[in-house]
C-alpha cells in the first residue's frame, strides 16, 4: 500500500525524475557557442548596461563584487511574499517597468555575477505547492499542462524543435526569436500563449508561483544568465 | 565533337578547373547582381562562405566569409556582397575592404527567412568577381511567441 | 540607448592582422513584425557602418534587415601605430552611434 501511494505521489508531483538538464543541452552547437562567448552573446549588452547603472545608482551602498552568489539564492519567500530577483530590484527601483531595458539590465548584471554557480534558491517544498499545482494544471484551448511537454515529452520533437525540460536557470535570457533579452515571466507568458491560454499579467501572483516552483525544480543546475536560447 | 570541344570538356572535368566555372552561382542579368558587377563574369572560387548546415532559428545565423588574398595595395579584396535568395530583402550586406584590412575575413549573424541558398560575391582589386554559395536548412519555431 | 562592445586584443605586433569584434545593441527592425497590439513595427535597421583606425577607414559595411538584431561584426585591420579604433553607424531613423577603443601596437 505504501509503495502504491509513493508511486502515485511520484507521478503526481510533476518533478521530473530524470536528471535535470539545462536548456543549453537542447540547443545547437552554434547557440551554445554564442552563449559561451561574452563578446558575441547579445545578452551581455544588457549586463553591460546593468554594470553601468549599478555603478551610478547602487554602488554607493552595494559594491559590484558583493553581488556574487546573490542571484543563485533567488527566488525566495520573505514575509509571505514571493521575491524574485526582479521583485527585489523593483523594491529599490519601483519606477521600473517590467521588461524595460533598465530592469532587464540590472537583473542581467546581478544574475551574471552568479554564472556557473549552482542554483540554490532559499525555498523548500512547502513554499512551492501552489506553483507545483499550476505546473500540473491543464490550461488553454489546447488543454495542456507544462508537464505534458516538459516532463513527458522532453527530448522529443515538436515540429522541427526538440522540446526542452523547460528549466529556468538561464533567465533573463537572450532569445533569438525576441532579438532582445527577456525575463522568465515573458517566456512563461509566451508558453501560455502557445497553448492558447489567458496570459497572467507581469508580476502577477500566478507567474510568481510558477517561477518559485521552477526554481525548486531546477535546483542544482548551473546558473547561465544571460543565456542564449532560440 | 571536334578536338577543341573535347579539350574544353576535359579541362572542365579536371578538378580545380571546375571550381572557376563562370556564373556558377549567380545570373549576371539579375539586377541585384548587376548592381555589383555591371555584368562582368562571376567565377566560382577564391571565396569561402561558412554557415551551419542547419540553423535552429532563422533569427540569428552565424556567417563567416573569407577570401584568399594577400591584401596588399597591388592585390586585395575590394568588396564582399552577401545575397539571400529567399529573403524579402535579398542583399543582406556588403563589406568594403582594402589593404588596411590585413585579412579578408568577416563574420556576422544574419536573418534567414526559411531554408534557402546564400551567395557571397567578392570583387577583387583586379576587377574580377568570384563567388561561393551554400544551401542552409532553417528550422521554424513550432511554438511561436505571439510577441508577448 | 544603444550599447556597444568593442573587443580588440590587448596588444598587437606591427603589421599583424588584428581581429576586431563589435557588438551593437540595435533591434534591426525588419518592418515585418507586429507588436502586441497588432500594429506593424516600422523598419529601422543600421544601414551604414564604418571603422576608422587612426583616422583611416579600414572597414565599411552596408547592412540591411538581413543582419540579425544586435548586430555582431567581426573583421580585421592591419596593425600600424598604437591609436584609436573608432566605429560609427547610422540607422534608418537617422540616429548615429559611435564608440572607440584603444589599440596598443608593439
Amino acid at each position: 500500500m505504501k509503495v502504491v501511494l509513493l508511486c502515485l505521489g511520484i507521478v503526481l508531483s510533476g518533478v521530473s525524475f530524470a536528471e535535470s538538464r539545462s536548456g543549453l543541452e537542447f540547443s545547437t552547437e552554434e547557440t551554445r557557442a554564442l552563449q559561451a562567448n561574452d563578446h558575441e552573446n547579445p545578452g551581455m549588452l544588457w549586463a553591460d548596461r546593468g554594470a553601468a547603472l549599478w555603478a551610478e545608482q547602487c554602488s554607493s551602498c552595494h559594491a559590484a563584487g558583493s553581488m556574487r552568489g546573490v542571484a543563485a539564492r533567488y527566488p525566495t519567500v520573505a514575509e509571505g511574499q514571493i521575491v524574485t530577483l526582479e521583485q527585489r530590484i523593483l523594491r529599490k527601483r519601483p519606477g521600473l517597468a517590467y521588461e524595460s531595458d533598465d530592469l532587464l539590465a540590472l537583473t542581467a548584471f546581478v544574475a551574471r555575477q552568479s554564472r556557473g554557480l549552482p542554483w540554490q534558491p532559499r525555498i523548500d517544498d512547502r513554499d512551492v505547492e501552489r506553483g507545483r499545482k499550476a505546473y500540473l494544471l491543464r490550461r488553454g484551448q489546447m488543454n495542456l499542462a507544462c508537464t505534458h511537454c516538459h516532463d513527458s515529452n522532453a527530448g522529443k520533437r515538436l515540429g522541427s524543435e526538440t522540446i526542452s525540460q523547460g528549466q529556468a536557470n538561464g533567465y533573463p535570457a537572450y532569445r533569438l526569436e525576441w532579438g532582445r533579452l527577456g525575463s522568465l515571466q515573458r517566456r512563461l507568458r509566451a508558453c501560455l500563449f502557445g497553448v492558447r491560454a489567458e496570459l497572467p499579467p507581469f508580476g502577477s501572483r500566478e507567474l510568481l508561483e510558477l517561477e518559485l516552483f521552477l526554481a525548486q525544480r531546477g535546483r542544482g543546475l548551473a546558473m547561465e544568465s544571460p543565456a542564449v536560447r532560440r | 565533337m571536334n578536338r577543341r570541344h573535347f579539350l574544353a570538356l576535359a579541362l572542365l572535368a579536371a578538378p580545380g578547373r571546375a571550381s572557376a566555372q563562370p556564373n556558377a552561382h549567380v545570373s549576371t542579368t539579375d539586377p541585384l547582381v548587376y548592381s555589383f558587377t555591371q555584368g562582368r563574369t562571376v567565377r566560382a572560387g577564391r571565396v569561402k562562405l561558412e554557415m551551419p548546415r542547419i540553423a535552429e532559428s532563422g533569427h540569428s545565423v552565424a556567417m563567416t566569409v573569407r577570401v584568399d588574398s594577400p591584401m596588399t595595395a597591388a592585390e586585395h579584396v575590394r568588396a564582399v556582397h552577401l545575397l539571400a535568395e529567399k529573403n524579402p530583402v535579398r542583399d543582406m550586406a556588403s563589406f568594403y575592404l582594402g589593404p588596411h584590412s590585413g585579412r579578408a575575413e568577416i563574420s556576422s549573424r544574419v536573418r534567414l527567412n526559411g531554408s534557402q541558398r546564400v551567395v557571397a560575391i567578392a570583387e577583387l582589386s583586379d576587377g574580377t568577381f568570384w563567388s561561393d554559395a551554400l544551401n542552409i536548412e532553417v528550422r521554424e519555431a513550432a511554438c511561436t511567441d505571439g510577441g508577448g | 540607448m544603444g550599447l556597444v562592445r568593442i573587443h580588440l586584443p590587448e596588444q598587437a605586433r606591427r603589421g599583424a592582422s588584428v581581429e576586431a569584434r563589435v557588438l551593437i545593441q540595435h533591434p534591426m527592425e525588419t518592418g515585418f513584425r507586429r507588436d502586441a497590439a497588432g500594429a506593424r513595427v516600422p523598419r529601422n535597421a543600421i544601414h551604414s557602418f564604418l571603422c576608422r583606425y587612426n583616422g583611416v577607414e579600414v572597414f565599411r559595411a552596408t547592412l540591411s534587415t538581413g543582419i540579425a538584431a544586435n548586430p555582431l561584426l567581426r573583421f580585421y585591420l592591419r596593425a600600424a601605430e598604437s591609436g584609436k579604433v573608432e566605429v560609427w553607424w547610422l540607422d534608418d531613423d537617422d540616429i548615429e552611434g559611435s564608440a572607440s577603443a584603444h589599440l596598443v601596437v608593439v
